[in-house]
């Protein structure tokens, strides 16, 4: 199958007119000795053939297990209006709104999305969007190296490691002083981070909540950042924002974060959607794509991509990022997401998040052997220590059919027998019962 | 159309979430907890339908009209790809699966997907091997780029320039400055070809490489491409290849076999998944052998006992460019797509994609002015610098085309064509829908002659006229404000 229409008669038509007799014609140009040299590919198959095929390998996965595996990435429910209205082909099948005319529906939607994140991050302004949470990460950071003019920045540990060693790929040519500070009783070190601080620093990143699941207040160190002439860096966890307090309540300078908890599913790690926001004064150095609104000739409310100036179709070599698309589809699952579940809603579903992880919490506590780190509160992620290897537990656990956290030991030395577990609303009382029994049986065998 | 906001009623929502089944605890203390709640929109789930589903209808997309933007491959895409990606085993796999102990098994149907992936790509372009880890086009050249800069570290050596045309994609100079080259621009000659005494005299032991896009953004193959890539290598450069226009030549050339050492493709152009109004797209780069080691972790591997897994240790790999494997969604519906097509779907689509676009070239080069020769590949570069006595711009053009129900094609790119119109009609599109396309441009270059002013207002029968792009760049509201 290849989607073709032209029928033998209408090819002849068309080649008559261009006034060639076959196609092989029109590949004249490219030399003998360049022709493949081997183009081994199957033959098609028809469209039942590769379904009932991908469908084979789709149950060689593992999807039926409860899923207590968060690291940044969350199992939540999606409502069933994301899919029906993300999937209409007039948004599914459309391209970046070159022509605003034509694109309305679009350039709304991002400016609505846009709207969405300033207010779940309490900041300005907010592109169209970016690939993912790493990579917004690193776009924030490159922001805030342009901003200040220096090179050093300053990394709390309890960044994703993820987006940390993404951060230390991308600048690896660029000469960029990385200077990682220690998580202490869970938290961003004051002491350490301030040690470091100086007037070569450029910027200070953290997370909230870290990867350890603790939730923090960076007021006091974004307040000395800025008495440096430094930028304040946020990841966060979008649902988390329902109730947690804002980057731009703590006076952080740019907000990023993986959106994929907004509607989107988690499919092996993408696509995903990575948000930014900024101060104001910031915008103009944002990367990506900015939806703004303006009026047409008779003073009609439209919408345009805007601040175009910075981009790399008009800067070439000088823009603020190579970025030349967004992740607009996801962006627009989050902004229904956002629409469907409101302004209750959304902080509904933030205290329902929390109040499952504090009774998984407490629950998993009663477990003998284990212990869940309180040093730090938290809102649906956070630490236990087992009195075993966690790689091995998991193991164990996955042949009870939980998938029942992430090892700690993967990413972080020392930490080999510590467990992070996350609990979303999908998650019943029942599930976390289970769960806590099952790890109970699994630690005595 | 009023914003989904504006459409807030206080105490209305769009869903119901469960009841808490749990005791409930104090809270948070409120030193962590933000202020006041988010203010998003109060709204019933019709609302919600409703909203976007008319906003849907004010888009131009593939599905509702022909939409031959240059550069940008706006192939139909088949919808069973989409019932695919979202079959609950693929898209609700968690991606840390995979990375605990035993988990690989996990996920044994998703890596299949991946390698599977890889192999057939590489086998498409004449490259080693492949990572379907870059997220779209740009972040698989930033990736390229940094493989290249790594490849040149290990040999110890410091390049500090790459070398790219002027008629490039602007994404290629932005991903050389970033990853931390000097960029140096080579003209274009009198025949659309890249000026070889210029290139010649721009190539030295300090160039890291150069960045091509192969049939070149004019819509031409340059025969003598296999020189430029001999002069490269000559001198230490890698070849980079732009697989933004892979849709002109597949199975009638490899980028391998011409000597280039990186390359990304776009799997939302050539490969047929939806462009989603911008993204998400998927950027999978491939490599010839020598740059495979510095590839991005981790690598799909398949064991000898028929399994897969994923392999970390590669310690000259140049790290994680994104979170995990790649858009994923986006991979699955390509591999379908391949599979779908097989080698004749494959070979056909380029020669159709060839065949429509020359004759949309041959039908209008009376009109306007073909930027250079008078045949292309799967594109071509008119312009509308005819029409400039009139005060016609290659823009009202456009905007009269969006009026006949055609979104335009690329307009002023690339840069050094004059009112540059960038058409690219694709293999999908029948010929009558390119009939009346052709209409229409030629009814436009008449109405040029006769009425400039009924071009100069259009569009009209759009939600919205021409739009003041100024005020929005000089006054910036990017978002809603409650009153």
């Amino acid at each position: 199958m290849n989607y073709i229409s032209h029928t033998e008669l209408e090819k002849k038509q068309m080649l008559k007119v261009i006034g060639v007799s076959g196609v092989d014609h029109l590949f004249k140009h490219i030399p003998k000795e360049l022709r493949p040299k081997s183009f081994n590919i199957p033959e098609g198959k028809s469209e039942f053939e590769v379904v009932e095929y991908l469908k084979l390998l789709s149950r060689k996965n593992a999807t039926d297990l409860t899923d207590f595996v968060g690291g940044g990435f969350y199992d939540h429910y999606i409502p069933a209006a994301v899919d029906a209205l993300a999937g209409r082909s007039e948004f599914y099948t459309a391209y970046t709104p070159y022509q605003p005319e034509c694109s309305q529906g679009w350039l709304q939607a991002i400016y609505e999305y846009q709207t969405v994140i300033c207010e779940l991050t309490g900041l300005d302004v907010s592109n169209a969007s970016l690939y993912d949470g790493g990579t917004a990460l690193y776009e924030a950071a490159m922001m805030a190296v342009r901003l200040s003019g220096r090179k050093k920045i300053i990394v709390d540990s309890g960044v994703s490691l993820i987006y940390r060693t993404m951060l230390y790929a991308y600048t690896s040519n660029l000469s960029i002083e990385f200077v990682e500070t220690p998580v202490v009783h869970g938290q961003a070190c004051r002491e350490d981070i301030y040690k470091h601080l100086d007037d070569n620093t450029a910027a200070v990143i953290v997370q909230n909540p870290n990867f350890f699941g603790a939730v923090d207040d960076f007021s006091d160190i974004v307040e000395r950042v800025h008495k440096c002439g430094a930028l304040a860096i946020s990841s966060v966890y979008p649902v988390s924002l329902g109730m947690l307090k804002t980057p731009g309540e703590m006076g952080i300078d740019i907000a990023t974060g993986e959106g994929q908890s907004l509607g989107i599913a988690l499919s092996f790690g993408g696509p995903y959607l990575g948000f930014i926001a900024v101060k104001k004064e910031y915008m103009r150095q944002l990367p990506g794509r900015i939806v703004g609104a303006t009026v047409d000739k008779d003073n009609k409310r439209g919408f345009v991509l805007t601040l175009q100036v910075r981009e790399q179709h008009i800067r070439r070599e000088r823009a603020t990022s190579n970025i030349c698309s967004n992740e607009a589809l996801c962006a627009l699952r989050a902004l229904i997401y956002a629409s469907l579940l409101g302004k209750a809603g959304f902080a509904e579903l933030a205290e329902l998040n929390y109040q499952k992880a504090e009774f998984a919490k407490a629950t998993l506590d009663k477990v003998s052997g284990v212990k869940v780190k309180r040093s730090a509160p938290t809102f649906n992620e956070f630490t236990v220590c087992l009195p075993k290897n966690a790689d091995e537990v998991v193991c164990k656990m996955i042949n009870k059919g939980f998938a029942c956290g992430f090892p700690l030991g993967r990413f972080y030395k020392g930490l080999d027998n510590y467990l992070l577990v996350a609990v979303t609303e999908k998650r019943t009382k029942e599930e976390i019962v289970q769960f806590a029994n099952s790890l109970e049986a699994a630690l005595c065998s | 159309m009023q914003l989904i906001f504006e459409k807030s009623r206080p105490g209305r929502n769009g869903i119901k979430l469960p009841e808490i089944d749990v005791p409930i605890t104090s809270g948070l203390a409120e030193k962590y907890c933000r202020k006041q709640a988010a203010c998003l929109p109060e709204v019933s789930e019709l609302d919600v339908v409703r909203h976007f589903s008319n906003l849907s209808r004010l888009n131009f997309s593939v599905d509702t009209n022909f939409y031959p933007l240059g550069s940008c491959t706006m192939k139909y895409n088949p919808k069973f790809t989409e019932k695919i990606a979202a079959l609950e085993g693929f898209c609700g796999l968690h991606p840390l699966l995979p990375q605990l102990l035993g988990g690989g098994m996990l996920a044994q149907g998703s890596l299949e997907v991946l390698y599977n992936t890889e192999r057939l790509l590489s086998e498409i372009t004449g490259m080693s091997a492949f990572t379907t880890q870059p997220l779209a086009g740009a972040h698989g050249e930033l990736t390229g780029v940094m493989l290249i800069a790594a490849y040149h570290k290990h040999n110890g050596e410091l390049r500090k320039y790459v070398i790219i045309p002027d008629s490039a994609h602007g994404t290629n100079p932005a991903s050389a400055a970033i990853a931390g080259y000097k960029v140096v621009v080579i003209p274009t000659d009198k025949d659309g070809f890249l000026d070889m005494q210029a290139y010649k005299q721009a190539l030295n032991q300090e160039t890291a490489a150069v960045m091509l896009t192969c049939p070149d953004t004019l819509g031409i193959f340059n025969p003598k491409i296999k020189e430029i890539a001999d002069l490269a290598h000559a001198v230490g450069a890698l070849m980079y290849y732009d697989g933004a226009n892979l849709n002109a030549i597949l199975g009638k050339a490899r980028p391998g076999d011409i000597g280039f050492d990186v390359i990304h493709l776009n799997l939302h152009k050539t490969f047929a998944t939806p462009h989603g109004g911008g993204g998400p797209g998927a950027g999978p780069v491939g490599v010839c052998e020598k740059l495979v080691d510095f590839l991005p972790i981790s690598r799909v591997i398949r064991r000898s006992d028929g399994t897969f897994a994923l392999d970390y240790h590669k310690h000259k790999s140049i790290g994680y460019i994104a979170p995990f494997y790649g858009n994923f969604g986006v991979i699955l519906k390509a591999y379908a797509y391949i599979l779908s097509l097989g080698k004749s779907g494959l070979i056909e689509a380029s020669e159709n994609a060839v065949l429509s676009a020359n004759y949309c070239l041959s039908r209008l080069k009376d009109y306007y002015a073909p930027a250079y020769g008078k045949s292309c590949m799967h594109e071509c570069v008119l312009s509308a610098a005819g029409l400039l006595e009139q005060g016609v711009h290659a823009l009202d053009i456009a905007k009269y085309l969006i009026d006949k129900g055609f979104h335009p094609p690329t307009i002023y790119f690339p840069m050094i064509v004059k009112e540059a119109m960038m058409i690219e009609p694709t293999e999908t599109e029948s010929k009558e829908t390119l009939d009346a396309f052709i209409e229409a441009m030629i009814e436009a270059a008449l109405l040029a002659k006769t009425n400039p002013e009924a071009l100069h207002l259009a569009p009209l029968s759009m939600p919205v006229k021409r739009l003041d792009e100024t005020r929005a760049a000089r006054e910036p509201n990017l978002r809603w404000q409650q009153k």
